[in-house]
């Protein structure tokens, strides 16, 4: 070998470890276990979009931070009328598309008025019911009329459906998403991965990470396989928790252990008898023994529920003493319903496996009261026209992970079929109410009332475990929305 | 020749016909909604009632089917409802994964099983013979993906030689592509070689005791001639007809072997679209499979007659 070769050897090799030195401080794989569908925030309900594209690439008038709370997003501030139906928002100077373009008044009324339009197709429609209309002041100023006061305005402004895109790019969002966050998305190898790089011209505070890739891993074999072999940094939303105790001794790894806006429910149709009968829903709701199902479906990972709403959140109100674990009572109540002998009744169960592993044990909790529930599994498309559509189920278990939605038992038509009056009225004076102190109460009056009319059997809050290599910092522990917000995300040095 | 050609050439056609209606049936009467399955728990009515008219959803069955199936004349596959890119380019990108995956686990299964099948018919009830049927043995009752799975513990998380899955795309280097694929081909391989091998001995051993072996060694070849020069070639019909059969399976039936090893493939693309109910993507690249399923076996009946020259003339 001559000389000149082995100095090209060398200093290609050389090359070669600085490139790799360099791309370990500010590259990142991280791994979530759904891919999207497709890359438009504003058009579909797969959390998998909001994972990959919220606060990275797409950003709205307001945005959520790492513990939930809500922030100034592209809106620096807004002015409330007195009449609370009036929001005067103050765009950010200086905001730019990915494609150039720039980010003023008339986008956001673009984007609000498309999400509202007559032939939207944005899946949260209903957070953009209360605008009455959107009138560009100017082009850093956008006023917002709504039909009347709502306390969650700002809050539903901070959702991923809501977030500001722009006429020039929309035709193709889908695909090619463009959107004024930190990261610009780069390259998609559908099946496989999702590419994004660092946006230079980023409006906000420079990210540390020159570029991301997401994986798409549903396999729990191969989640494990990945992280230990160290094919990917980070893994959010670790599907098999019965790992996490070997990543945990693992010195390479740490787990981070983060809750979600997912109430777990045993869902129960208040439509059909015999859950029409207060007293039988009381009784399941006894029968269940809550710890147990945290412990054989999840291994010890989420927080006992008594309500349906985020234990984590300020508003919640212990509730658990409403429905403690008592099958002897509860098999009093079934005798007092009607049924000293108990009764058969259907268990309809979709894929995750909170609901798959937590429908076997629920099971066999509700025969020791005489309730025989037979369990059919479905896959989710199956579970929304059966259940949630059809409402042909007698029980079901489902996590509700959209954030604050105790809303849902308002409405009489939904899959459970509850909607009092006295709920709804609840609900309304809330919707009202824009005094933090009241809206508090009001949120705990609604919370006790579903509680007290034992509406579905409140289980648990699943929780959401990341784990990620030991050096790195500035992930999301908890999940208060679908993202994986890679913003603050670095190694650490 | 030509004629034996045109018929098979015929039924390649009706074959089509059917599979097609036969495809859509099934497909659109499974239970699920696309557009429901899309928009989720939170989607008012009006929403829904407009995605549907997006994606061109509410006509009858009866003309989507004609739709589907004079695009797919054309080349034309269709838009997928959730993706919302042309099916051609979906299959096309995946295609590139899938058929080498095929080609790779096939050649593997064929470099292992016509040695051991050789090798154990020429020395019949002895040790050797032994040892590889109950080697095939194993091979046939052990499930590829827990293969698979001990695979991926030993090769990627302990020894770290190979990735632990995903692929990196051709255009990385086909060096780089070839390894990412060498623990799914070797998986799927397995099991496939298993069969092979013991279908190339019993019709091997079949054909020792034809007559013709028997002047075949009287005119003075010895046992090894007469084995390559006689017994191997004509005992290739039926392996050529698992060999196709496999092929097809090896094509097709990765779906498990791409999930566990998170590979962009077809087979994960029906599941990700059966599971999203996004029924012209399964329509469609489930067609494209039968097409290249009954495309194969064309080859397949070809090749009979290549390697059997009864078949041209009786045909």
């Amino acid at each position: 070998m001559n000389r000149l070769t082995t100095r090209l050897l060398a200093s290609s090799a050389l090359a070669l470890f600085a490139g790799m030195a360099a791309a370990q401080n500010t590259a990142i794989t991280v791994a979530i276990q759904l891919e999207p569908p497709n890359l438009d925030p504003t058009g579909g309900a797969a959390q998998a979009i909001d994972s990959v594209l919220y606060s990275n690439v797409f950003e709205g008038l307001t945005r959520f931070m790492a513990d939930g709370s809500v922030v100034a997003g592209l809106a620096q501030s807004w002015e409330i009328s007195a009449d609370g139906c009036d929001y005067t928002f103050t765009l950010q100077d200086g905001v730019m598309f990915h494609d150039g373009t720039s980010m003023d008044a008339e986008d956001v009324k673009f984007s609000l008025d498309r999400a509202r339009a007559e032939d939207s197709t944005n899946a949260q429609k209903a957070l953009f019911a209360g605008i009455e209309s959107v009138t560009v002041m100017d082009a850093g100023t956008v006023k917002v009329r709504l039909t009347q006061p709502d306390g969650n305005f700002l809050f539903n402004m901070a959702w991923g459906d809501a977030v500001i895109v722009a006429p020039e790019s929309i035709e193709n969002i889908a695909s090619n998403p463009i959107g004024t966050g930190a990261f610009k998305f780069s390259d998609w190898v559908q099946g496989d991965r999702i590419e994004l790089v660092k946006n230079a011209e980023y409006w906000g505070e420079a990210v540390h990470l020159e570029s991301a890739t997401f994986r798409f891993i549903s396999d729990p074999t191969a989640a494990f396989a990945s992280v230990m072999a160290e094919d990917v940094d980070a893994f959010v939303g670790f599907p098999a928790p019965e790992n996490l105790p070997q990543f945990e001794a693992d010195p390479r790894f740490q787990v981070l252990d983060g809750n979600t806006e997912g109430e777990t429910i045993l869902a129960m149709n208040n439509g059909m008898a015999p859950f029409d009968n207060i007293l039988v829903r009381q009784a399941v709701s006894l029968a269940i023994n809550r710890q147990d199902i945290i412990d054989g479906a999840m291994f010890g990972y989420g927080t006992p529920i008594g309500t349906h709403f985020a234990p984590h959140n300020p508003a919640y109100k212990d509730l658990l003493a409403l429905s403690p674990h008592d099958p002897e009572r509860a098999k009093e109540l079934l005798a007092e319903a009607g049924f000293p002998e108990g009764f058969t009744t259907t268990l309809k169960l979709p894929p995750p496996s909170y609901a798959r592993r937590g429908g076997e044990i629920i099971a066999a909790q509700l025969r020791d009261i005489g309730i025989e529930a037979e369990i059919s599994n479905l896959e989710w498309a199956q579970w929304l026209e059966e259940v949630f559509r059809g409402k042909d189920y007698g029980m079901t278990i489902v996590s509700h992970t959209e954030p604050m939605d105790i809303g849902i038992y308002a409405n009489p038509d939904y899959y459970f079929q509850y909607g009092d009056p006295d709920f709804v009225a609840i609900m309304d004076a809330l919707t009202a109410e824009t005094d933090p102190a009241k809206r508090v109460m009001l949120m705990q009056d609604a919370q006790t009332k579903i509680s007290e009319d034992y509406v579905n059997g409140y289980l648990f809050e699943l929780a959401v475990a990341t784990v990620a290599k030991q050096e790195i910092e500035g992930l999301w522990v908890n999940q208060p929305t679908a993202a994986v917000d890679l913003t603050d995300v670095r190694w650490a040095e | 020749m030509i004629r034996y050609a045109l018929r098979r050439l015929l039924s390649l056609i009706l074959s089509l016909i059917v599979a097609s209606i036969v495809i859509f049936l099934i497909i659109e009467v499974i239970p699920g909604d696309p557009v429901a399955f899309m928009l989720g728990v939170n989607a008012r009515p009006d929403t829904i009632a407009a995605l549907r008219t997006e994606l061109g959803l509410d006509v009858g069955r009866f003309e989507r089917y004609i739709a589907w199936v004079s695009g797919l004349v054309q080349g034309d596959f269709g838009q997928s409802y959730t993706y919302r890119t042309p099916v051609a380019n979906l299959i096309g990108d995946r295609i590139w994964v899938s058929l080498p995956l095929a080609i790779y686990a096939l050649a593997l299964s064929t470099i292992i099983a016509f040695p051991a099948g050789i090798y154990a018919a020429s020395r019949r009830g002895s040790i050797g013979d032994m040892s590889v049927m109950g080697a095939t043995q194993l091979g046939v009752a052990i499930p590829n993906f827990w293969f698979a799975m001990i695979m991926v513990l030993i090769f990627a998380v302990n020894l770290r030689w190979f990735p632990s899955g995903g692929f990196p795309g051709w255009d990385k280097g086909i060096f780089a592509g070839i390894k990412s694929l060498t623990l799914p081909a070797i998986s799927l391989a397995l099991p496939q070689a298993a069969i092979l091998a013991r279908v190339m001995r019993s019709s091997l051993l079949d054909m020792l005791g034809e007559d013709f072996m028997r002047t075949a060694r009287a005119k003075g070849l010895t046992r090894r001639q007469a084995l390559w020069r006689h017994a191997v070639r004509n005992a290739l019909i039926p392996v050529l007809t698992i060999i196709g059969l496999q092929f097809a399976f090896l094509l097709a039936g990765g779906i498990v072997i791409e999930q566990v090893f998170y590979l962009p493939g077809l087979g994960r693309l029906i599941f990700q679209s059966i599971s999203a109910r996004d029924l012209i993507v399964v329509e469609s690249v489930v067609m494209l499979l039968v097409f290249m399923v009954i495309i194969v076996n064309f080859a397949v009946d070809l090749a009979y007659a290549a390697v059997d020259p009864r078949l041209r003339t009786r045909a």
